[in-house]
């Protein structure tokens, strides 16, 4: 037993101290960079790091279910859809003044983000429901045909929504209010995000250590095990769904005011599948792996990109090296921390 | 039979045209240690995964504690005070010893839906499962991972989380499966520790440990149980030397 203890125990120690130094040096990056970049008179980087932190909230939140709680969900885009299109929708009819429904009760068009944004999560999170009450009663392969079958179908139906722009979107005249702050403001829209997707960061990891975490993360283990001790796993799951859900609605949310404009595309399943991409890429069941994914995965795509149009091919053995090579992506490669389930 | 723990009533378990389990009635008194025992084939797996409620019978009922549980999923049992032990370790393998009795421990108090004080610094959780960590005899191994630990002490592990509730019944599935003479007879040891302060259905391969522990012995042949009675009385019936046990083994 004494040198299983010591074998362990060291290595934990300094891996904590090399998390540290990755989220202090992390940190830095996304506090500074777009500062510089807006001195410089380069907007295009604010605008490019807004995106990475956005999609790295999406993807936060899909590693809740995909990493900690081992729910391979291919439709996580589906929420950051939901999220994006009802506050596109709710722009829409407060720049046309026309309410969005007279029957049974009349519902106008917002730009409030103190309104449209707990709406658009609720209704992020009641989607989340309705799919996850059906797909978790599958486990494997049927659970991501189902995920993704569920999330194809609200694509298409955004896609039906001539009204709303169908196939071509929705352009919003302009972003949320939140008072007193200004979003139209890149900088202050930017730091804004930037402050989410540390709250988001920090309540997953706050989460996955509480008493419900610990369930989430035994039944990824060992689901049989869980349920024979007395744990009705189908229903902590679902929470875990649910939670993730309403997370991916808020960085929908934010993904619709970032470019002022809602399309099909952000929920198409391409987009679920680049969220999979981004927490393999950045480590599974560890909330911050994610984070570097979603900023490796779209800085390697300007980068590659900038080359060829045809980026994917090299992207692609990048990742399979990356995924044989560095278990848990490129966190355990930069921080190493051992794994406790 | 009125005041049994536990009791099947003309269980039948029917896969296709193959019973499985063939009217089986059978009872667990509070205190007792009622061993199950068979040939392979006899249906014992299927029994357990009655039992546990894995698996629903096809037709006859299961009381527990008073209440017909037949209709209850394995999570509402295990809540109700009936734990079991997986033949085959069944564990969550990257959690320490101690996280995964404290899960055992936290299921029972029904502290699920808390998402904010970090499990790992709950005393209320740890300190029973350290207690019953140390009742096992892996006290110098709380922290290590549970997949790293030997055959024989995961099958101790597996013994705690079914103590770490405080279970009415315990519903042991061979934990001596696969285990060397002297773990073997260590668990022998540690299971007679545990007899009398919890009703044990015992359903075990190893004659020695059957005949050492048990008060009461059913065999099962085929599905059906052929004899059920004091460990002296099942040594000495015919048709269970005939059936199952051979001249050699006694």
């Amino acid at each position: 037993m004494a040198d299983a203890e010591l074998a362990s125990a060291p290595p934990r120690r300094a891996a904590m101290r090399s998390e540290t130094a990755l989220l202090v040096l992390g940190l830095a990056i996304l506090v500074l960079a777009p500062l510089a970049a807006q001195l410089l008179g380069e907007p295009f980087y604010v605008r490019l790091f807004t995106r990475i932190v956005i999609m790295a909230i999406a993807a936060v939140s899909l590693d809740l279910i995909l990493g900690y709680g081992g729910m391979v969900s291919f439709g996580h885009a589906a929420f950051v859809g939901i999220g994006a299109y009802v506050t596109g929708i709710l722009a829409y009819h407060a720049a046309s003044g026309e309410a969005l429904t007279t029957w049974p009760i009349v519902i106008h068009g917002s730009q409030n983000a103190f309104i449209v944004w707990p709406a658009a999560i609720a209704l992020a999170a009641l989607a989340a429901f309705v799919i996850g009450l059906v797909s978790l009663r599958t486990t494997g392969i049927a659970f991501i045909m189902i995920t993704l079958a569920f999330a194809q179908m609200l694509y298409f139906v955004v896609i039906a929504l001539q009204k709303y722009g169908g196939e071509d979107g929705l352009q919003m005249s302009d972003r949320s209010r939140l008072f007193p702050l200004d979003l139209g403001d890149r900088l202050v829209f930017y730091y804004l995000v930037l402050a989410i997707l540390v709250a988001v960061v920090a309540f997953c990891r706050r989460l996955v250590e509480s008493h419900f975490g610990m369930v989430l993360r035994g039944c990824r283990q060992n689901e049989r095990r869980m349920r024979a001790i007395g744990f009705p796993t189908y229903r902590y799951r679902l929470a875990a769904f649910v939670i993730a859900g309403a997370l991916a609605g808020l960085a929908g949310i934010l993904l619709a005011n970032s470019q002022n404009y809602v399309s099909p595309a952000d929920m198409a399943w391409t987009r679920s599948g680049e969220l999979i991409v981004m927490v393999v890429l950045g480590g599974m069941g560890t909330a911050i792996g994610p984070v570097l994914g979603a900023a490796a995965y779209l800085l390697l795509e300007l980068l590659l990109g900038s080359f060829t149009t045809h980026w994917q091919a090299i992207f692609g053995p990048i990742l399979i090296v990356i995924v044989l090579f560095a278990r848990r992506g490129l966190y355990g490669a930069l921080a190493g921390r051992p794994t406790d389930g | 039979m009125a005041d049994a723990l536990l009791a099947t009533e003309n269980l039948i378990k029917q896969f296709g045209g193959v019973t499985a389990t063939d009217r089986l009635s059978l009872s667990v008194m509070e205190g007792e240690l009622h061993a199950v025992i068979g040939p392979n084939g006899a249906g014992k797996t299927t029994l357990v995964a009655q039992l546990a409620g894995e698996l629903a019978p096809s037709t006859g009922r299961i009381r527990f504690a008073g209440a017909d549980i037949t209709a209850l999923g394995m999570a509402a049992r295990a809540r109700r005070g009936l734990a079991r032990s997986f033949q085959i370790a069944s564990l969550c393998r990257e959690f320490s010893a101690l996280d995964n009795v404290a899960l055992a421990v936290q299921a029972q108090g029904g502290h699920g839906f808390r998402f904010w004080r970090a499990a790992r610094a709950d005393e209320a959780l740890r300190a029973p499962a350290r207690a019953v960590l140390a009742q096992v005899g892996l006290a110098g191994r709380q922290d290590v991972p549970a997949g790293l630990l030997a055959h024989g002490e995961q099958r101790q592990l597996e013994l705690a989380m079914a103590l770490a509730g405080k279970p009415r019944l315990l519903l042991l599935d061979e934990p001596m499966a696969g285990m060397g003479q002297a773990d073997a007879a260590l668990m022998i040891a540690l299971l007679r520790t545990l007899k009398r302060r919890h009703a044990i259905l015992l359903v075990e391969h190893d004659m020695d440990a059957v005949f050492a522990l048990a008060d009461r012995i059913s065999v099962l042949v085929y599905g059906r149980c052929i004899a059920t009675g004091a460990p002296e009385a099942i040594r000495a019936d015919a048709a269970v030397r005939d059936a199952y046990l051979g001249e050699e083994a006694l």
